[in-house]
């Protein structure tokens, strides 16, 4: 029998790896994606608990979690175009304008 | 049967999420990330929420993956590679694991509370899935709804005035 708690120790798993992509990458793009994975253990989190509350105010919470996601995919991506294009690299031990 | 399909797709689920993080090209944790979006789908029909599982895929799957990759294959990183991809293993290593650790203890010592609410098994068959979350969003959540849609507006111009040559 498949439980609330095999759900969230899934996530907490997936969100782990997340955390570990996010510390150790050195590329924007992946360390964007390994974000994305840490927002759907997030969402699995929030679906399985609703499902176990029997309320729906969980996954509309999820709606909006992939409404930020989209939001941030569009204006991140662009961030990532514009640095690009001035120092021809992604990685993120060139991100540093701001080091004196 | 329905433990044989949860551990199958976790496994794949969990695999795919470890090689988004060490692959070295990034189209390949594209596409690695895309198999865990799919996997995610299967645990929201699993969890009866067909809906969610359908938007999983279509916006997840669909639009911020097919953005991601149009940037990866627009800015040629395929090659822009360097030999060294990873830094500070060891101390984000332990990092995680401690995250690991607090939160598999947490969920593995407590229990979840507070069931019985009037969404069940029977409520969903009876209404659909989609005519439930419509009623809790265009009702309930109506004024967060439109303040998504605002966000959303101010994302699409901010994304274009950042992407321009010259302003």
């Amino acid at each position: 029998m498949i439980t609330v708690n095999h759900y969230m120790m899934l996530s907490a798993i997936l969100f782990t790896i997340g955390t570990f992509g996010v510390l150790t990458r050195k590329n924007a793009i992946v360390i964007f994606m390994c974000i994305e994975v840490m927002l759907n253990s997030v969402n699995l989190t929030f679906i399985a608990l609703s499902r176990h509350v029997g309320n729906m105010d969980g996954q509309i919470f999820v709606f909006f979690v992939m409404t930020v996601a989209a939001a941030e995919a569009a204006v991140g991506l662009a961030l990532m175009i514009a640095f690009y294009r001035n120092k021809d690299s992604l990685d993120t031990d060139d991100f540093n304008l701001l080091k004196w | 049967m329905e433990a044989i399909l949860f551990y199958l797709t976790a496994t794949v689920a969990i695999f795919s999420a470890f090689f988004v993080t060490q692959c070295r090209n990034p189209i390949n944790s594209a596409l690695n990330l895309i198999t865990t979006f799919l996997c995610l789908a299967v645990f929201y029909v699993m969890l009866e929420a067909p809906f969610m599982a359908a938007i999983q895929i279509m916006v997840y799957a669909g639009a911020i993956m097919v953005l991601i990759i149009f940037v990866i294959m627009l800015l040629n990183l395929g090659l822009a590679v360097k030999t060294r991809y990873t830094h500070g293993l060891a101390g984000g290593g332990v990092l995680a694991a401690l995250v690991l650790m607090v939160t598999t203890h947490f969920v593995g010592t407590g229990t979840a509370t507070g069931t019985g609410g009037e969404i069940t098994s029977e409520v969903i068959a009876t209404y659909g899935h989609t005519e439930l979350i419509g009623k809790a969003m265009f009702v309930d959540f109506l004024l967060p709804f439109e303040i998504a849609s605002i966000l959303l507006l101010v994302a699409i111009v901010g994304a274009v005035i950042l992407s321009k040559r010259k302003v």
